[in-house]
């Protein structure tokens, strides 16, 4: 026996048991399991998922928007729930009303749905945000991937995704853990653009630098080939191989046509107008050419914060109309391009706000974390439009009827994709893992894909 | 001991000239033979001189393989990246290059393990091992996760024996805000007592024990049934402690150690205090063998077993005589992990060249007759950009807190919290401290990594507006000069005739202003493969 495994007792080769006793496991469920299938098979046989959506926008409202001021309107509720947003609006479709903060998006009704019933009940921002992006429960064992990361494997490099840009795309800035890849490593991180599509130049991270003119770029990269004396020492080195692969792929957008796609003075001056001269708007506008460009995930990290503890009202009146702008012009476009169809839009924050205003110093007027019910908007790439999805109580405090988990909202989105929600993960140690938990799972509820909108 | 070791190895030389030589050209390639390669490669194939040279060395011969040796600017360089997670200044490149005396090498390695930055750089890694961060997954909050790198970095800086330093890990009791080592026990997600066990058999252990069998968890989490948690008035603080009140009333509690034996519990005991006391000997081999194998990876690129934190029967060790000698030399010491570093820092096995033929790889490897290339931890890059430029970069928290002001000097290396950070760090591969898994940290050169560090303002402005740039690029300098020092600063070496002749060719071209010119070339610099890689 190896001198170097500790302790001779423990040598009992526990992994080669576990194997067996999983292969025991496995073959007991596994005979069960083919006979079901089995019969399975002659009743319905399976489908191959088809996916209507090629691309997604995701609008994060990072803090948690208030669900009561916005797309849950509860004018019954009262003064110390609706503070000073005593009036909601009509849509252009009958029966729907929201906030009076969103004229825009009002007409547009007909394009999206809203849910009203989503929940988790969760009040802390990152475990909230982790359950919002990846659908499990903070705390496990594993760090998950969030949706973005999920989708840059999936439909992009398993998919023979061969764009120049990256396939999960943030505007502008990351939010640290809430985009991350988890186990899946770098390579399906986020590729944060930076810079602010609302200046006069969009200076994306990497691709645009300032000054650098493209003669002198090109200059640049011979200089360094002649100067890379001990990576030309040894060319056939793997880890060297990686780095000139990365290399080329970068240079292809620096230099190549993959970075006119952030070039928004290519727009329409008046479409740019439409959605806004502001960062959220170009935002929005940026996210419609990555889109398409091909770009399967695209996430806007809303460019501002929703956590509204204190300022609430003034924050709101300051934010909810460039978000209406952006938001109803993106889909719009997208609608009048035929985008609409094969692209998903989904916007809300990790949680909604406390419906009751809360008064007391030090808050004076804010509403606080709120995860037992809010509301989502989802348009576009196989949802219907013109729908509400359940319902909160008179006083928008606690879901009514047909509760959203997050597992039932990414389930949906996943299953528009073409995503096989129980595709299992590459994990870097074999655990099992999987893009969403079985609702059958401990600690997780589920109420079913959102079947009355897709 | 040495005496016979190095006259083994010199007979060695002496009994096979011609073989000799051909084995240098099978691991290195071509190479061996190109100009280019005596930058990087003495000329002469690699002889052991230490006993633990001599472990390793046998094993070249069996496999037929015969290394050479890092030249001294390689050395210089690997050996301030490797040990302190910094690049040597072009002062003290000048300094090391012209030095003369033989044991050069050795008195470099005996200053880097006294420098400050030793123990920031290993606080940093044991900060990933231990999760040490305030938010999300773990949750230890702002000053709790400040404390436990305090003692950890105060720890590691008095170089406390590795047997105490693991005591006070598993054993202390106290509030997460002013006993640092507490929050080992708070730094665990799944706060179960298999949950301990599983924290406790990888970090101690280098035990992925949901591999083991479930029994073998259930015995050793015994051990952790009484580990409690209560908060206090304060915010955020949270008290862990021996809390003899959670043992099943009445029933006797068994617990049973990995290596099968049986320990009856007895109240007025804390069993951590009994777990300690059978691991933290330097007699158990679980012991010592997961702290030797995880320094000798951590310099070496990999483990003795590998993965490092995956020791089971089933994974055997590539040269068990190595890890064996590794264990003994610790237990001798005293727990002593300086002087396992040393021991390893000063070999002629550390000392070995970067090159090999890429089909020799596989081979060579598990043997360690090559030094592996890494690319830079995003820490260790990030400080080496900003020390050459003399620039800094904000790190912040998401949550504002109080205490997690960083001051604009700080280096990376020494982020107290794996919270604070920065788009750069977390673009370049800084683990997410969720798990403890050492390999949670990846390396790989990935496309936006070098569109970052190739075209970003980020890094650009660096060069255009860095204190140090403006020094290095003073035009009262003559080329050549500025050159050197560029060369120096960055690279740790001079250049060679052939670099600088590109580079005034580069000049005459005029596609770059001539204030410019330097710019590019620093900037080409630190795009190239041996300043991105240890090597």
């Amino acid at each position: 026996m190896n001198t170097c495994t500790p302790d001779a007792r423990h040598d009992h080769a526990p992994r080669a048991r576990l194997t067996r006793r999983q292969a025991l496991r496995r073959g007991f469920l596994g005979t069960t399991g083919l006979l079901l299938s089995d019969r399975l098979a002659h009743a319905a046989p399976p489908v191959p998922l088809k996916a209507k959506a090629k691309s997604v926008i995701q609008v994060f409202l990072w803090g948690g928007m208030s669900h009561t001021d916005t797309w849950d309107p509860k004018m019954d509720a009262g003064y110390d729930y609706t503070g000073q947003f005593k009036d909601e609006i009509a849509t252009s479709v009958s029966g729907i009303k929201m906030g009076s903060l969103f004229p825009q998006l009002a007409k547009q009704a007909d394009k999206y749905s809203i849910i009203r019933s989503m929940t988790h009940r969760n009040n802390g921002h990152e475990t909230a945000a982790y359950l919002m992006q990846t659908g499990h429960l903070p705390g496990e064992r594993l760090a998950y991937p969030c949706i973005g990361a999920i989708f840059a494997l999936l439909k992009g490099y398993n998919a023979g995704y061969k764009g120049l840009i990256p396939p999960y795309v943030v505007l502008t800035q990351p939010q640290g853990r809430f985009s991350e890849a988890g186990f899946l490593g770098s390579r399906c991180k986020p590729f944060a653009t930076g810079g602010d599509p609302n200046a006069g130049r969009f200076e994306v991270e990497g691709v645009i630098a300032r000054g650098i003119t493209d003669q002198r770029q090109q200059a640049r990269r011979s200089l360094l080939s002649s100067l890379n004396t001990f990576g030309h020492s040894q060319p056939a080195h793997p880890e060297l191989r990686t780095a000139r692969e990365a290399e080329e792929k970068a240079y292809n957008l620096i230099l190549g046509e993959g970075k006119e796609v952030f070039d928004l003075a290519k727009e329409d001056a008046k479409l740019r107008d439409r959605y806004g001269r502001h960062t959220f708007g170009q935002d929005c506008l940026a996210a419609r050419r990555l889109v398409e460009a091909g770009v399967p995930y695209v996430t806007i990290n809303y460019p501002g914060g929703w956590d509204t503890h204190s300022n609430h009202f003034a924050t709101m009146n300051r934010q909810c109309p460039q978000l209406d702008q952006g938001l109803a012009t993106l889909l719009q476009d997208l609608s009048e391009r035929g985008l609409l169809d094969s692209t998903i839009v989904w916007c809300c924050g990790e949680f909604g706000r406390t419906p009751k205003v809360d008064w007391q110093p030090p808050w004076n007027g804010g509403r606080n974390h709120y995860g037992n019910v809010f509301s989502v908007l989802v348009a576009g790439g196989g949802f219907k439009g013109g729908q509400i999805v359940g319902a909160s109580d008179t006083k928008g405090e606690e879901v009514k009827e047909r509760p959203v988990y997050p597992i039932d909202l990414l389930g949906s989105i996943y299953h528009l994709a073409g995503i096989d929600a129980r595709t299992r993960l590459p994990h870097p140690e074999g655990a099992e893992a999987y893009v969403l938990p079985a609702p059958t799972e401990k600690g997780y509820k589920a109420e079913g894909l959102l079947n009355e909108i897709m | 001991m040495s005496a016979t070791v190095s006259v083994r190895g010199t007979l060695e030389m002496k009994r096979g000239w011609l073989p000799v030589l051909l084995g240098c050209m099978v691991i290195g390639g071509a190479a061996a033979q190109s100009p280019r390669a005596t930058l990087y490669e003495e000329a002469k194939c690699a002889s052991p001189e230490t006993a633990l040279d001599g472990i390793v060395f046998k094993s070249f011969a069996k496999a037929g393989v015969r290394p050479m040796y890092c030249t001294d600017a390689v050395f210089l360089r690997r050996a301030y990246l490797d040990v302190i997670g910094t690049l040597p200044t072009a002062d003290e490149a000048r300094a090391f290059l012209s030095d003369t005396s033989l044991n050069k090498r050795r008195a470099l390695v005996e200053r880097l393990l006294e420098r400050d930055e030793f123990a920031d750089y290993w606080a940093m890694k044991w900060s990933d091992l231990l999760r040490v961060k305030a938010e999300f997954p773990v949750n230890l909050w702002p000053n709790a996760a400040q404390a436990y790198h305090r003692w950890l970095r105060a720890s590691i800086r008095d170089n406390k024996p590795y047997d105490r330093f693991a005591r006070e890990l598993l054993t202390s009791n106290g509030s997460n805000f002013r006993v640092g080592p507490v929050n080992f026990y708070r730094a665990i997600q799944d706060r179960s007592p298999e949950g301990i066990a599983t924290a406790v058999a990888l970090t101690f252990m280098g035990c992925r024990a949901e591999n083991w069998p479930s029994n073998t968890l259930a015995g050793m989490s015994v051990f952790f049934s009484q580990v409690n948690y209560k908060p206090t008035r304060e915010w955020k603080e949270e008290i862990v402690y021996w809390d003899p009140d959670k043992a099943a009333a009445g029933a006797t509690q068994v617990g049973e150690l990995p290596d099968r034996t049986r320990i009856t519990l007895t109240p007025g005991r804390d069993p951590r205090e009994v777990f300690a006391d059978w691991l933290i000997t330097p007699k158990n081999q679980w012991f010592t063998a997961n702290i030797v194998n995880r320094i000798w990876s951590w310099l070496l690129g990999r483990g003795i077993i590998h993965e490092p934190d995956d020791i089971r029967s089933d994974n055997p060790a590539s040269n068990p005589a190595l890890l064996l000698f590794l264990r003994r030399e610790f237990a001798r010491s005293g727990c002593d992990t300086k002087h396992l570093f040393r021991l390893i820092l000063t070999s002629r096995t550390y000392q070995l060249s970067s090159f090999v033929a890429p089909e020799k790889i596989k081979l060579a490897a598990p043997l360690f007759a090559f030094y592996p290339l890494r690319q830079l931890d995003a820490e260790v890059l990030i400080d080496a950009i900003n020390a050459i430029t003399g620039t800094s970069d904000l790190y912040t928290s998401a949550i504002p807190e109080p205490f997690t002001f960083i001051p604009a000097n700080k280096p990376a290396i020494a982020l107290p919290d794996g919270s604070i950070t920065s788009p750069f760090l977390e673009l370049f591969g800084r683990p997410a401290r969720a798990t403890g898994l050492e390999n949670e940290r990846v390396n790989k050169p990935s496309a936006s990594q070098r569109m970052h560090l190739l075209n970003s303002s980020h890094i650009q402005r660096k060069f255009e507006t860095g204190p140090n740039m403006k020094r290095l690029l003073d035009p009262a300098r003559k080329p050549k000069e500025t050159i050197e020092e560029l060369y120096l600063s960055i690279l740790s070496r001079f250049p060679t005739p052939d670099e600088i002749a590109a580079v005034e060719s580069y000049m005459k071209s005029g596609v770059a202003k001539r204030n410019e010119v330097g710019i590019d070339l620093a900037w080409a610099l630190i795009n190239s493969d041996e300043f991105l890689f240890r090597h």
